[in-house]
């Protein structure tokens, strides 16, 4: 699988391999949210997103949707819409213009909802359940898109800690089962290097550098780009545990 | 899929029951507030007796009602097509004003805030004062000249709060609804003026159609309500995918400028073909989606096809009460909706500013 991106404000070459998990990282305003609506087709850009062999057209519409699933940083909840009914969003791409969900689409909803523990919230409205049970939610409407590649956009900015992992945790199962290509963004450094097998550092617009967590997250890149003072720690199987310090006057 | 979740999800299967559930109430509503509607009039006429004789007319039943030819007359000719083009009038109006709460996904829109009804009006008025049922033979133009000032005024009114994809705050389109519906129903009201000889009969449509409403009113409207149903019913995923805002509903595969615009044209027709026949009859679009939502939640699978059911029912039993509280006289049905309609409204405005 390849994706080249190339946007408008960035100028970025990126070519994803198919199950890997790429984390797009960088400091604020560095243009990750734009790489990934470029990623996910809602903003005009020069350049093409390809997914699948080199040569194929950029996707639009439907097919787009049946190859990219996205998880927005900002969901926009529906007020009342219920649980099962907001995960049934995910099989549009899927459907043709009629009144009711067919068996086929209720069925893989009501799979995606029992994977992620929400079968208890079926019939609650998405906008009373807690932020985490809620982007559970938004994770299982782009699931229920059965598409090959996931999209998130910082699926974890309004999470608390514990929340913050439980849904990476979450994710990083879901691509082992299902043999998902992920391409995200974080911008919290001290758990990107656990979850990536890549990590591509966007520093006002430009790719500045790409690789393994061991090969990008070093103390010095963190410092040239976030400007903090880091320590990083690499375990046996690659991944690398970020911790900064408080900078001190003098 | 897991084989775990097969066929037999108990929660998928709760869930359509719960639907068809309210589907069967709806059901069981509309025919109420029929029998209800055809048995209530000056002439007293037993309800055993109307419910015989009709059950008499479903196809295979025989059934006595040993009814005059006179009583029967009365509830064939005078009251049946009355409440027939209420339950229609209702289901449209409701049915669209869900659409366009969908649609500019603002719980305060309905055909008669937005001006919608107010442009289909002057639509009808223009069509009425020039005459141009003579021109056209056949096919009456009130409902298609009214369908064309729908349009106009959901496009003023849609303009004035849409930019660039984004719906602005849900008082801001109703205000623009506001003016669009002043400055419409001034022209209205000029045109009207100018042509004195046809006012009678534009004074006869504003106050409704329904009360002089036979036969020929109903199957004038039927087409554009068969139309627009068929169309509002088939937009119920569309809608859904819409709720969560442009962007994502573009990533959902949906192109929601074109889809937005395709159900306007629908709903539109419905509004426009209900105002044409009945006149401007307000809030029916604002309270029965509101009180579906309140019972079926918030999709419009289950939103849309209720609203048409419960708002034919809730417009045919409005008209009861219109021609009884005052009896001998009548009451214009607006009066009633209204009534009901406006402390409703107010509500829901109430209910968006604590949110």
């Amino acid at each position: 699988m390849d994706l080249g991106g190339r946007t408008v404000v960035d100028c970025v070459d990126l070519e994803v391999a198919a199950g890997s998990w790429t984390t797009v990282v960088g400091p604020n305003g560095a243009g990750k949210t734009t790489l990934l609506r470029a990623l996910a087709g809602t903003v005009a850009h020069s350049g093409t997103v390809r997914v699948g062999p080199a040569r194929t057209p950029e996707p639009s519409g439907r097919n787009r949707a049946r190859l990219l699933a996205v998880v927005p940083q900002h969901p926009v909840i529906p007020p009342g819409m219920q649980v099962f009914d907001y995960a049934l969003l995910g099989r549009s791409p899927h459907q043709g213009l009629r009144f009711s969900a067919s068996a086929t689409d209720r069925r893989a909803t009501a799979a995606v909802l029992d994977r992620l523990d929400l079968t208890p919230f079926s019939d609650r409205a998405v906008d009373s359940l807690s932020g985490g049970e809620r982007q559970r939610v938004v994770v299982a409407r782009a699931l229920v898109q059965e598409t090959p590649v996931l999209v998130l956009d910082e699926p974890t900015s309004f999470l608390d800690l514990g929340h913050q992992l439980e849904v990476l945790e979450l994710v990083a199962e879901l691509r082992t089962e299902r043999d998902l290509t992920v391409v995200g963004s974080l911008h919290d450094l001290s758990v990107v290097g656990q979850f990536a097998d890549r990590i591509a550092v966007l520093d006002a617009g430009r790719l500045v550098a790409d690789g393994r967590p061991a090969e990008i997250l070093t103390p010095e890149l963190i410092a040239r780009h976030w400007g903090v003072d880091a320590r990083t720690e690499v375990d046996d199987e690659g991944a690398v545990t970020v911790t900064v310090h408080r900078r001190r006057p003098g | 899929m897991t084989s775990k979740a097969g066929g037999l999800n108990p929660e998928g299967d709760g869930r359509s029951l719960l639907g068809i559930r309210w589907l069967l109430v709806g059901v069981g509503a509309v025919l109420v507030s029929a029998v209800v509607g055809v048995a209530t009039g000056p002439v007293s006429i037993p309800l055993g007796q109307v419910v015989r004789e009709l059950l008499d007319r479903l196809p295979l039943l025989e059934v006595d009602s040993s009814l005059s030819a006179v009583d029967r007359a009365i509830i064939w000719d005078l009251r049946a097509p009355r409440v027939v083009l209420g339950l229609l009038v209702g289901a449209l109006l409701a049915g669209s004003g869900a659409a366009y709460q969908g649609v500019f996904r603002n719980p305060l829109a309905d055909p008669y805030l937005l001006g919608i009804a107010a442009g289909a009006g002057l639509g009808a008025t223009i069509a009425i004062v020039a005459e141009l049922r003579d021109v056209l033979g056949v096919v009456d133009p009130v409902p298609l000249v009214a369908f064309a000032g729908a349009l106009v005024a959901v496009t003023a009114a849609g303009t004035l709060s849409v930019r660039r994809g984004r719906v602005g705050s849900p008082t801001t389109l109703i205000l623009a609804g506001v003016a669009v519906a002043n400055f419409f129903t001034a022209i209205q009201t000029f045109v009207q003026q100018q042509n004195s000889e046809t006012l009678q009969q534009v004074f006869a449509w504003i106050l409704g159609r329904l009360s002089t409403a036979g036969w020929a009113e109903v199957w004038l409207l039927l087409p554009y309500a068969a139309v627009s149903v068929v169309g509002l019913v088939l937009a119920v995923g569309p809608l859904d995918v819409l709720a969560v805002g442009d962007e994502e509903a573009s990533t959902l595969g949906l192109r929601p400028r074109a889809v937005r615009r395709a159900i306007l044209v629908v709903a539109s027709l419905g509004a426009a073909a209900a105002v044409a026949v009945s006149g401007l009859i307000g809030f029916v679009g604002l309270v029965v989606p509101h009180a579906v939502r309140l019972v079926a939640g918030a999709s419009h699978r289950r939103v849309i096809p209720l609203s048409l059911l419960f708002g034919a029912a809730f417009l045919a039993l409005a008209d009861v009460v219109a021609r009884t509280v005052q009896a001998p006289a009548e009451l214009p049905i607006g009066v009633i909706t209204a009534f009901v309609g406006a402390p409703f409204f107010l509500v829901i405005l109430r209910r968006q500013m604590a949110s």
